[in-house]
């Protein structure tokens, strides 16, 4: 149930009490409560858990996530260059 | 960026096992808290792929599984009455009550009916003026949100016939009990990367440091899951137990405060049962009394409930940590998807469903 996936926000609007959005899966679009992402714009990526936005996904972070992992990869290369001397 | 391809490249992951099997020494038991995280390790076969030093534990964080036994057959009583239109997630449908399921309810003629999301049930609600809509608001902090949304949208809405029977309870006292139990194996956690989403991951330097245990909070695709294994396993072999967090494109250090803030207006802290677990203090969320409208349990009075469970089943040591799956009498026996004698075999965040769904029948 926790295994939410990202969307992209493609529209936002009110309904009822609460702050909606419609929300772009790769093709399926489907609605989601934005209620407590009142920073939340058209764009954004956002994890979608039983039709409610649990928070805006951080581009900057994904990268440096990233940036970390290949790091590893280019030590490990640099060791066995030192290996294959 | 689509937040998705990107981690789950296979080079990279080749990688970041090598630097694993680098990194390992000595044998290390991890738990991984999150079903859903549980589910994706199976399915991309990390626990096959890992160094044999590494042994994955599976928590309890299956929502489903843990919902108490008392409550399903109260759910399943209110179903049945004919005024009732019940709303659940769909995966509550097949669990095994003490006679039923809801799923049998619905076949019998109760108005039984899957709903995506919370405010779904308010709408059906307000579409069915003449009928008591109840939705079964079970699940940890990440669904939390969205379950107390819907009492606020009825409330503004002046529904007098929607309701939630609700079974909420959180990942942070299931680590005390966890790690507190004399039995316990756990060296290391990755902590449930959504629930921190909405919660921060401010509630765990005080459990990192009363256990002496790292917790490193983990998203869900592949490169997610092993970066946190390997920041677990790094702190351990370096004798480090602290927080840290493998997950930040989506989890900051406060967490979604609006969020809280709305679980809070809705819900309070109480005592809960999880099933084939037993009572943890102050593990649960229930209805303020301020909404105590809102609350199924109180506008249907159920008694005469007698709660017998499956005598094979042993979900509550496989949701501890202390078996696994395949270790059940049961499994792939008596107890499959079709036939399940407990809530891990039908939930798809349950360790059993995942085992017998990717064959770890002797893992
Ligand atoms: S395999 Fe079935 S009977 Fe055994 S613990 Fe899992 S759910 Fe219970």
């Amino acid at each position: 149930m926790c295994l939410a996936v990202p969307g992209k926000i493609v529209s936002i609007y009110t309904s009822g009490a609460m702050r909606m959005c419609k929300i772009d899966f790769g093709g399926v679009v489907r609605e989601a409560c934005i209620e407590t992402l009142p920073e939340a714009k058209v764009g954004d990526y956002t994890i979608i858990h039983a039709g409610f936005a649990l928070n805006i996904l951080s581009e900057e972070e994904a990268e440096a996530t990233l940036e970390a992992l290949r790091q590893i990869g280019a030590f490990e290369e640099e060791d066995q260059d030192l290996i294959g001397e | 960026m689509r937040f998705t391809d990107e981690f789950r490249d296979a080079s990279m992951v080749k990688t970041v096992l090598e630097e694993i099997r680098r990194t390992v020494t000595r044998p290390w038991v991890l738990m991984e808290i999150c079903g859903g995280q549980t589910h994706a390790i199976m399915r991309y076969g990390l626990d096959q792929l890992l160094p044999p030093e590494v042994e994955l534990v599976h928590g309890p964080g299956c929502p489903v599984c843990v919902t108490p036994l008392e409550l399903i057959d109260k759910a399943l009583a209110i179903a049945a009455r004919p005024d009732v239109i019940f709303t659940s997630f769909g995966d509550m449908l097949r669990v095994p009550g003490s006679q039923a399921d809801l799923f049998s309810i619905r076949a019998r003629g109760g108005q039984v009916r899957v709903v995506y999301s919370p405010l779904d049930a308010v709408r059906i609600a307000q579409e069915n003026p003449d009928h008591q809509v109840v939705f079964f608001a079970i699940g940890f902090e990440t669904t939390a949100p969205a379950n107390a949304a819907s009492v606020i949208q009825a409330k503004a809405l002046g529904l007098k016939n929607y309701s939630i029977l609700a079974s909420h309870v959180c990942v942070p006292p299931a680590m005390h009990a966890i790690l507190g139990s004399p039995a316990n194996r756990i060296q290391g956690f990755l902590a449930a990367g959504h629930v921190c989403s909405v919660m921060g991951t401010w509630e765990y330097p005080p459990i990192a440091a009363q256990y002496q245990v790292p917790i490193v909070v983990t998203g869900f695709e592949p490169l997610d899951l092993l970066n946190g294994i390997l920041m677990t396993l790094r702190q351990l072999e370096a004798g480090k137990a602290g927080v840290e967090n493998a997950y930040p494109r989506v989890v900051t250090e406060r967490g979604n405060v609006a969020a809280q803030k709305m679980i809070l207006q809705v819900f309070e802290p109480c005592d809960r049962q999880w099933r084939g677990i037993g009572l943890i203090p102050m593990s649960g969320l229930g209805l303020r009394a301020e909404m105590e409208e809102f609350d199924a349990e109180k506008r249907f009075s159920v008694s005469g409930i007698q709660t017998r469970e499956s005598e094979l089943c042993i979900a509550g040591q496989v949701l501890q940590g202390l078996k696994k799956p395949h270790h059940c009498p049961a499994f792939g026996r008596q107890c499959t998807p079709e036939t399940p004698l407990g809530a891990p075999m039908v939930s798809s965040e349950g360790a059993c469903s995942a085992y017998f769904r990717y064959h770890r029948e002797e893992a």
